[in-house]
């Protein structure tokens, strides 16, 4: 009896009808625990003015209100200029050098690669400790020592609003560099090699092909990375606790995500911190579909 | 860029003008891409360079370059073992551990899923998929409070089950493998089914087989992401001897004791394996990443 209601349970399960549900069945799961539940929990805690996990009231969009403050603002602005230099070093910079890198007639490019791509092999920590100490106050630290060479005075990098963001800028290009090459080079792979011969003998020169052939090409690539650019930006964290851990004096360097920890795990203020986190998810949003908007993304999709 | 011509044979013919522009592109090409690898290759150096001299000399001059004989040896190494009772060693095995199970759990469920929504028509396939799409989009960053309350609630606190939790399903992996198994060949399912084999059966036995190079990809690409993440462990974890190395080694930042002769060679142990790794297999690395780029 036991053994023919075993036969039955795991004919159901193994039926082509059932099947896919228990592959996909994982996802789903992860989904409703991972996303959907805290999803839900944040804006509801985002609603609640929280002193420990049983000691909650409800006080209404008062957290919302709150975010109206300078600390907010400092945040806001920082993560917005870290998110638009990155994409303004980290786009033009790796088409240029994977165009370099694609050019058949370019000596030692096995090794170029390589060496582009290594820094994405490390943790922003390790990434951290080198640009701490090259970006230290002292004259003697690398940084200055370059300056230096160009007769400027020596800077206290770290402390300075807008040397502050260069810094960022700097480590967030040196790991990602060799990351953005690699997309664009796929990109470059993938164009058909008769177009620029066809470019050549109508006579175009390096510019025109460039523009005209290279640039176009990339558009869907140039749009996946401006796309994870956005993501990585506005979530920036790690870089910035690289540089300053949690204390950042006169808020330099602090991220949204960084304001987002030193008000949940440093001063326990869970309702105001998933304002934060509430807020920050519907920026990414709007963000991002300004940029698929501007881009064409959508456009492409009725044709 | 203009010499691409001449090099690939070109019949027209070849000014001495333009010979000469080539040559001068081709010395500035190898000088641009000569700055930046140094760029990229000098915090190797430095790393390797000051792990062998004294903390107090990085403490005093900063940055130095110079390679220094007479004040290098191996002691920060050994202290690695011994300096504050070997909790070195403990990161280093955490981390190890909660790599290997992270990419365990998740490249075995990411590639059953993204397997399952490319081989078979279902209902829900598309809202699935779309899912997984708008989960990409999600920065994990903003939900983790409400992470944080669920594995305090969960009384997974602390624990390598807490790390891995959130990561469990990566919708990358997921969007990865899917792409992938689009690749399979279908007639090997009706093959299988002929054969008497179940569902299940035709995955394990003779779909998986054919997805290793996806794989290799992936398991490399979420081991190094297991092995660098920061932020959610530093979250989840609480107590020192749980603490993975992005974190421990950050904690020794402060200039105090013999925390900066730990730093610099518990760094450069931290970054060894992976190098290693990639120098070994690094198609692997690439053919991962390069997948979101280029859909369709």
């Amino acid at each position: 009896m036991s053994k023919m209601k075993k036969t039955l349970v795991s004919s159901f399960f193994s039926s082509p009808k059932i099947a896919p549900y228990v592959f996909v069945a994982p996802f789903i799961l992860f989904f409703l625990v991972c996303y959907v539940y805290p999803f839900i929990k944040t804006i509801e805690m985002s609603m609640e003015q929280i002193f420990g996990f049983n000691d909650v009231t409800f006080i209404g969009f008062d957290n919302y209100r709150r975010l109206n403050n300078v600390h907010f603002f400092n945040a806001l602005k920082t993560t917005t200029a870290y998110t638009f230099w990155t994409i303004m070093v980290l786009i033009p910079l790796p088409i240029i050098l994977a165009v370099l890198l694609n050019n058949p007639a370019t000596k030692g490019k096995s090794f170029f690669k390589s060496a582009l791509f290594m820094p994405a092999l490390t943790s922003v920590i390790v990434a951290g400790i080198f640009f701490r100490y090259s970006f230290g106050e002292q004259a003697t630290t690398l940084v200055n020592a370059i300056t230096g060479l160009f007769g400027m005075e020596p800077r206290i990098w770290l402390q300075e609003r807008g040397s502050a963001m260069f810094a960022l800028v700097v480590l967030c290009t040196w790991r990602w560099l060799g990351v953005n090459i690699v997309y664009f080079l796929s990109g470059l792979q993938a164009i058909p090699q008769e177009l620029y011969e066809a470019a050549a003998i109508d006579g175009a020169n390096a510019w025109d092909r460039f523009f005209q052939i290279t640039l176009p090409h990339l558009k869907p690539v140039i749009i996946y990375v401006v796309t994870i650019s956005i993501h990585g930006g506005y979530s920036m964290f790690a870089e910035s606790f690289a540089y300053w851990q949690t204390h950042t004096p006169g808020d330099i360097g602090m991220t949204i995500v960084s304001y987002l920890y030193q008000m949940g795990f440093n001063d326990f203020d869970m309702g105001f911190a998933s304002a934060i986190g509430v807020t920050l998810l519907f920026i990414v949003m709007v963000v991002n579909l300004i940029q698929l908007t501007v881009m064409g993304f959508f456009k492409k999709e009725v044709n | 860029m203009n010499y691409q011509i001449e090099k690939n044979g070109n019949p027209f013919e070849i000014k001495e003008k333009k010979l000469q522009k080539g040559k001068w592109a081709r010395v500035i090409t190898f000088l641009m891409l000569l700055f930046f690898s140094i760029f990229a290759l000098v915090p190797f150096y430095f790393m390797l360079v000051s792990s062998f001299k004294p903390g107090s000399e990085l403490i005093r001059y900063g940055i130095n370059l110079k390679l220094q004989p007479e004040i290098m040896s191996l002691k920060n190494y050994f202290l690695l073992f011994t300096g504050k009772e070997g909790i070195y060693l403990h990161w280093y095995k955490n981390s190890v551990l909660i790599t290997f199970f992270q990419t365990l759990v998740a490249v075995f469920l990411s590639a059953a899923v993204g397997y399952g929504l490319a081989i078979y028509r279902f209902r829900g396939r598309n809202l699935i998929f779309i899912t997984v799409l708008i989960v990409m989009m999600v920065p994990i960053e903003i939900l983790m409070l409400p992470l944080y309350e669920l594995i305090v609630r969960l009384r997974i606190i602390d624990t390598y089950a807490g790390v891995i939790l959130p990561f469990a399903v990566p919708p990358f992996a997921v969007f990865f493998f899917r792409q992938y198994a689009l690749g399979l060949p279908r007639d090997l399912l009706d093959a299988g089914r002929i054969d008497g084999c179940s569902e299940y059966g035709i995955y394990f036995k003779i779909m998986m087989p054919l997805m290793k190079p996806a794989f290799g990809a992936i398991i490399i690409l979420q081991a190094m992401f297991s092995w660098n993440s920061l932020v959610w462990p530093l979250i989840a974890l609480r107590s020192n001897e749980h603490m993975t190395l992005p974190i421990g080694l950050s904690s020794l930042i402060t200039p105090y004791g013999h925390n900066y002769d730990m730093l610099m060679a518990g760094a450069v142990l931290s970054v060894l394996p992976i190098i290693i790794i990639y120098i070994l297999n690094q198609k692997a690395f690439i053919s991962g990443l390069t997948i979101g780029a280029i859909k369709e």
